[in-house]
């Protein structure tokens, strides 16, 4: 290949580009305008090595002659500064690339194995790339594609089959892996799954990199995923309506940034192979100033000594000789793994299994279910089945086992047996870190890490694997590094490129593998956990999960909190032992488990339909067994799952009460049509504005509540991705108004919200006072029509009549004071009855419950979570549970407020404060804290409810709700809470 | 309605033999306004070094989700008890405060969490604002130690102006350091000696200090690409929260421009002037701050006439005024938490000012600035073509390599620019 330079570079020069990336090595040499070698290569972090290397193969193409050279790529610039080479930044040794070879280019999309790259050539050169939290690409499908089980090759080959694309959380990859997990488990098929995957990348990039920037004219792409992925390269060019002229995918598409750098390097100083082999030796020798802690072990006998400890652990060991007798059988079908043990009358185990589920738990159980008659038949007879775990419902439904658990119940029941004492059990699985305090023989406290910091099992396994070990030996090699990494506690994207930093800086994959199992148990420690001593975390921990069965996991464990645990040797099989104990304990004559025959004549059939019940939408999964029994999931409430409520035994629900109070607000008709955005503040003063707008005479059109939609919609002029989602969702509301061709949009600036005097302030969020403008500033469209967004002053009638004037006068004829004035304060009456209605209801469903011997539950958030596609339906979730659901706002009136050791500066949160006070004082009632994710506000109000609840003895409950649309880690939690009240007798 | 629990009060009596630690933040500025403090009687001690893993400290101490501001101020705090310099129950901690709708108004709650948490909750917590929103028996802040604090807020900004302007430039390495080194101690000195501060005193050490630096940087042509920082008040002046952003930016060659402290402090002024003339609330308090803003810009447009009258080869000092006005067409005046429309206002003052480059540098996760800063940027670059500015999130998992590969981009094109232009010229 021909490369034609404009600046006469390459003429009569011999070039070479490096390019090393997070995960790839890439070298180009040119030689006189012409490609004459290239090689891709994985370099499994080590870096300096493998470029060196490298290098040593083209020593015949290099030797006797002197050449210029550049280094590029986000793990290049620790290797150029050691060897002294020059450095170029990636992004702009692509332009350079681009500008030479394909000059007409109008915009390259460059996704690489963590980075993800936008550059527009035309109408202004910008070069973008993705922020911190922006999640990886092709690190991101590699992880996906494990997740499938399937290699990379395969996982693209399915894609090209899909049939229909599920919605996935396109903000970061963790995010999208807790969508695509239940998907799995639910039974949708690879090919639709690997097609969604990649659907998710290909809005990520757009979404958070184009950032309403339109992509259009010729669109090149690059980078090694983008090369080899056939699949993906479809999403890209449909989404953004792409034909064969307009969408390149040019043969270099891998070598762009090398050859960007060896064009760059013509102006650097000229050397030979000698002095270039020498520079990388003496690269090897520098190692740079790397972040490391202690060794895990001081010597090889404090090694034995741990061995030799846990190895004598009071577990009961694997039952070995024929047994006869009744038996029990335990299946935890885990996010990714499922594990499966059959337990004797002595509690032993006969029989067991720890399988990843392949994407497929129902095969797995029943191929085991098989293995097991098939074994044991004449011997045993299963006199009880448990199930526990995600995949729950599906197993339980498909085997018929007798019981279905909640996994906090399996895993301490399985605990207790090891320790009868335990206080504290600690499980970090593949996906989740669970764990809960046990306080007077019941579970007192629970926590489960957030979508956002699941850095747990999987992600080692990963790891190892882009590395080139199998997880045991990647775990054995950590064991003895000298110095292990720090490489902080955040999500795995910051872990990734805490890595990448650490292999740029020459660390070894010792220190790289026993760094990661340190995060691991930081980031459960001090992120999930929460625990600022000992102490907190109990005498008697028992820690489980597959993780645990990593040594070096267990030891970086043992040292950070300076106490010996208890790690039973069946760590990675306590929830399906758990699970067996409990139907043990429950003693049944018969189990209605499935015998051989049926077992072997199960046909399991999965499709996916869209559920009409209402206008959410739900994406449902059924799952049909021998073609009659049917399991349905992924619904939000019981419609999608075909069942039907009467309205008497309806429980009440404040937040579908709300939700029908705004609904009936309904436009008069006017002259003017003024649109107002239902999101974010405005569910609070909505009857406020539409009272006010309505008696001036104004056609007053809402958004409407929130759709998935909606949402997509706006999602192309977000400028800023880790904001909340209920402001994110504000753009599409804004498109949604414009589309009814609206004469103005009204949202208000209101650096302070109501004055309801029960806090030391009364500020709103700066999200909610201020986003208007940045909705101003990034929307485009909205200079189609008037955006009023004026700054307020809603505790003065008089002012606010005031500023309305002047506001609304300018853009609208015969607009007079007085009918501000007398607008205003009907407005305010409206407002303040309508806050009555709430109070009524918020006392006549406490009422209810009491009678009828419900329990309560104040679902705590802010007035817009209340929007069915931001809290998910977790309202009807938790009626479906039996619960009666109140808001915070419904209860909080006549409160007094709580003694805080914060400062209680905003009013929504007020309210929130004193619901906790209400909670904390009410047996029957418990408090769910709904905490958006992105909500700064809440790291202070989440630990100070959690004290409230907890100064009487409460159960706090946390959930972090996003775009994700699955409720099945929702689920587990509340039932978990059901649960542990059981316990407790409440 | 107060509802807040009580808190350790900084008595009388502590006045004589406590140690007051004061935290790194601005590391000329602080260290000047708080040795004010010791003239008055107080023994105070400004954090320079940094103990232990600060980090891990404030991750330990702290919600995790909190800004990283104060997770390093609490940190700092915890790691210097612990440090076995200070008798732990003769030290009490400073901490400013605000009091707007930002999250940053709860800093100090959540450092008396934390020092309960870590068994220190005996330790008082000195509040520093100018609203008397606590009540410290034992700490006044006076109207005459808040006039010196001001001079000192000034000698610092001119001293950051300065060296900012002189290091990229200095023949002789460290030479501009140690300008700043003998300079503070000097003040520091000065303001202890002084019994009656006189205004044209001040203005006289302005001029040496003009004159000192300006030997520095002799006949080089400031031409060096400029790259602007703005953002989050701690992370975008605190070398400990930016990692060492001004350092790096140097070692790129490049001069750093780093709009001054005062900004803050009349940005955070005005918004008292602001709310009365939106809301109608509180004129009284309004029409004090509307005094002292008028005195302090009057204060500051000294400093910028000197710079402009005599010393051409620098940037002058601000004109605040202007400044506040760039922001119309963008952002409101309204908008006041954190950093608010100043963040705008400054980014706008750069650029007018041809500074093209600009590095937002902001908390993960702040909350202002998904508005001020990330938010403004599309109009920003929108009305003016070739600017360039990248938004960079601090927290304690970012990695430097990942902040830096983004400068470096940016870089990349602001050199080929500046090669350009000076062809043309």
């Amino acid at each position: 290949m021909i490369i034609k330079d404009t600046k006469n570079r390459t003429e009569n020069h011999l070039l070479l580009g490096i390019d090393i990336g997070s995960t790839t090595a890439k070298i180009v040499l040119i030689d006189s305008g012409e490609i004459i070698y290239s090689k891709y290569e994985r370099h499994f972090s080590q870096v300096r090595q493998k470029t060196l290397s490298m290098i040593k193969e083209i020593e015949d193409l290099l030797k006797g002659r002197s050449f210029t050279v550049s280094v590029s790529g986000s793990a290049g610039l620790g290797m150029a500064n050691a060897a002294k080479l020059n450095f170029v930044q990636e992004v702009y040794s692509t332009a350079e690339c681009v500008r030479c070879l394909a000059p007409d280019t109008d915009a390259v999309i460059e996704l690489g194995g963590e980075d993800a790259k936008i550059i527009f050539f035309t109408g202004g050169l910008d070069e973008r790339m993705n922020g911190s939290c922006a999640g990886g690409t092709g690190a991101f499908i590699d992880q996906m594609a494990t997740l499938l089980n399937l290699s990379n090759e395969e996982m693209d080959k399915e894609s090209l089959n899909y049939k229909q694309i599920y919605p996935i959380a396109s903000r970061c990859g963790v995010f999208a892996k807790t969508d695509v997990q239940p998907l799995i488990n639910q039974g949708a098929t690879k090919a639709d799954i690997a097609a969604s995957i990649y659907q998710a990348v290909v809005n990520q990039t757009i979404a958070g990199l184009a950032q309403g920037r339109k992509i259009e004219g010729n669109i090149m792409f690059l980078g090694g995923p983008l090369y080899y992925c056939k699949g993906l390269r479809e999403r890209f060019v449909k989404t953004l309506k792409l034909d064969d002229n307009h969408a390149i995918f040019p043969e270099y598409a891998l070598f762009a940034v090398a050859i960007g750098a060896a064009l760059y390097s013509a102006d650097s100083e000229e050397l030979d192979y000698t002095e270039l082999a020498h520079k990388l030796e003496e690269s090897l020798k520098t190692k740079e100033k790397i972040s490391s802690m202690p060794a895990l072990f001081e010597d090889k006998n404090e090694y034995q000594a741990f061995i030799e400890r846990h190895a004598k652990d009071n577990v009961k060991t694997e039952f070995l000789g024929n047994y006869k007798g009744n038996a029990f059988l335990g299946i935890d079908c885990g996010s990714t793994t499922t594990k499966l043990v059959v337990i004797t009358e002595n509690n032993e185990i006969i029989y067991s299994y720890y399988s990843s589920n392949k994407g497929n738990p129902v095969e797995i159980v029943k191929e085991q279910l098989l293995k097991i008659y098939h074994e044991f038949s004449k011997d045993i007879n299963i006199c009880g089945a448990a199930v526990t775990g995600y995949g729950e419902e599906l197993i339980k439904t498909a085997f018929h086992i007798d019981f279905g658990i909640v996994e906090t119940m399996a895993h301490y029941t399985a605990a207790k047996f090891f320790n009868n004492n335990v206080d504290f059990i600690l499980d970090i699985g593949g996906q989740d870190i669970k764990c809960f305090k046990v306080h007077n023989n019941s579970i007192d406290s629970i926590m489960l890490n957030e979508a956002c910091s699941s850095g747990c099992g999987s992600f080692i396994e990963t790891f190892a694997k882009s590395m080139g070990y199998t997880v045991e030996e990647f775990a054995r090699q950590g064991l003895f590094s000298t110095a292990p990494v720090n490489l902080g506690t955040r999500c795995t994207v910051f872990m990734n490129s805490s890595v990448k930093q650490a292999q740029k800086d020459g660390a070894t994959v010792q220190d790289i593998s026993a760094g990661l199992s340190l995060s691991v148990v930081k980031n459960a420690i001090y992120k999930v956990i929460r625990a600022t001593s000992i102490e907190e975390l109990g005498k008697n921990i028992v820690v489980q999960g597959g993780t645990f069965m990593n040594d070096a996991v267990l030891r970086c464990f043992e040292k950070e909190i300076g106490r010996d645990v208890t790690r039973p040797n069946i760590a990675g099989l306590m929830g399906a032992y758990g699970a067996a104990l409990y139907a043990k304990n429950h003693q049944l004559s018969r189990s209605s488990l499935l015998t051989k025959e049926e077992v072997q004549n199960l046909v399991h059939e999965s499709k996916s339909i869209v559920c009409k019940g209402c206008t959410n939408n739900c994406r449902l999964t059924v799952n049909i067994f021998n073609g009659n029994e049917r399991l349905i999931s992924g619904n939000q409430c019981e419609k999608g799952a075909g069942i039907k409520i009467k309205d008497e035994d309806k429980l009440p629900n404040l937040y579908e009460y709300k939700r029908n109070l705004l609904s009936s607000y309904k436009s008069k008709g006017g002259k003017y049509k003024i649109g107002l955005p239902l999101s974010l503040g405005m569910y609070e003063l909505y009857p406020l504005w539409h009272t006010i707008f309505s008696n001036l005479g104004f056609d007053v059109i809402c958004s409407g509540f929130s759709t998935r939609k909606i949402y997509t919609k706006g999602q192309f002029s977000i400028p800023s991705d880790t904001v909340c989602y209920p402001a994110k969702i504000m753009h599409g509301h804004i498109e949604t108004l414009l589309e009814q061709d609206v004469d103005a949009i009204f949202y208000p600036c209101l650096s302070y919200n109501i004055n309801e005097e029960q806090g030391d302030n009364y500020y709103n969020c700066p999200v909610v006072a201020y986003y208007s403008e940045l909705l101003s500033g990034n929307m485009d469209s909205l200079k189609k029509t008037k955006f009023l967004y004026p700054y307020l002053n809603i505790n003065s009638e008089s002012n606010l009549s005031k500023e309305l004037y002047e506001c609304l006068s300018k853009k609208f004829d015969g607009i007079a004071l007085k009918d501000i004035k007398r607008s205003v304060k009907l407005g305010f009456e409206e407002y303040s009855a309508h806050m009555n209605r709430i109070y009524k209801e918020g006392a006549r469903a406490i009422k209810f419950a009491r009678e009828h011997k419900k329990r309560i539950m104040i679902l705590s958030g802010r007035p817009y979570h209340i929007d069915p596609e931001i809290c998910h339906g977790i309202d009807k979730l938790a009626t479906s549970l039996g619960f009666v659901v109140v808001s915070e706002d419904s209860i909080s009136n006549n409160i007094e407020v709580p003694i805080l050791s914060v400062l209680n500066q905003w009013t929504y949160h007020s309210r929130l404060y004193a619901a906790a006070e209400y909670a904390s004082k009410h047996s029957d009632t418990q408090l769910v804290q709904l905490v958006s994710f992105g909500c700064g506000v809440d790291a202070i109000t989440t630990d100070e409810v959690r004290e409230l609840l907890e100064k009487t003895g409460k159960l706090y409950t946390q959930i972090k709700i996003d775009e994700i649309t699955n409720l099945g880690a929702v689920k587990i939690r509340l039932r978990s809470l059901i649960g542990a009240l059981e316990e407790r007798g409440q | 309605m107060t509802t807040k629990s009580a808190y350790v009060k900084f008595t009388k009596e502590m006045k004589k033999d406590y140690t007051i630690l004061v935290p790194t933040m601005l590391p000329i500025h602080f260290k000047m306004i708080s040795d004010v403090l010791s003239t008055y009687g107080y023994k105070v001690e400004f954090l320079e070094n940094i103990d232990g893993n600060i980090k891990e400290s404030g991750l330990k101490y702290v919600h995790n989700d909190t800004c990283y501001p104060a997770l390093l101020v609490i940190g700092q705090f915890i790691n210097a008890i612990n440090s076995g310099r200070y008798d732990k129950n003769k030290v009490a901690l400073m901490i400013t405060q605000t009091g707007g709708g930002c999250r940053a108004s709860n800093y100090i709650y959540l450092l008396r969490k934390a020092l309960k948490k870590s068994g220190y909750g005996h330790i008082p917590v000195i509040s520093l604002n100018f609203g008397n929103m606590e009540d410290h028996p034992g700490f006044k802040l006076t109207l005459p130690m808040i006039y010196r604090m001001m001079y000192c807020a000034m000698y610092g900004d001119l001293l950051m102006l300065l060296s900012n302007q002189c290091r990229p430039y200095e023949k002789h390495e460290g030479e501009t350091d140690n300008a700043v080194r003998k300079w503070t101690d000097y003040l520091i000195e000065e303001m202890r000696q002084i019994k009656n501060i006189k205004y044209s005193h001040i203005k006289e050490n302005y001029k040496k200090i003009l004159d000192d630096f300006a030997k520095i940087l002799g006949n080089t042509k400031r031409n060096k690409v400029k790259v602007g920082v703005v953002g989050e008040i701690y992370v975008k002046f605190s070398p400990l929260g930016n990692n060492n952003l001004e350092q790096f930016l140097l070692s790129e060659d490049t001069e750093p421009v780093v709009p001054g402290f005062l900004g803050f402090c009349l940005y955070s002024v005005y918004n008292g002037i602001a709310d009365y003339n939106l809301y109608g609330t509180r004129k009284l308090y309004a029409k004090g701050s509307k005094l002292i803003y008028k005195y302090l810009i009057k204060k500051q447009l000294d400093i910028r006439n000197i710079m402009i009258k005599d010393y051409p080869q620098f940037m002058p000092m601000e004109d605040f005024d202007h400044t506040r006005n760039l922001i119309k067409g963008y952002i409101g005046i309204g908008a006041k938490m954190g950093e608010g429309w100043l963040l705008t206002a400054e980014m706008l003052e750069l650029i007018e000012d041809g500074v093209k480059n600009i590095v937002c540098t902001q908390p993960f996760g702040c909350l202002p600035n998904h508005i001020v800063g990330k938010g403004m940027m599309k109009p920003i670059k929108e009305n003016h073509p070739g600017v360039n500015i990248v938004a960079i999130d601090y927290d304690p998992g970012a990695t430097q390599i990942n902040q830096e590969n983004r400068i470096k981009l940016m870089l990349s094109n602001a050199k080929a620019e500046n090669e350009k232009t000076e062809v043309n010229a």
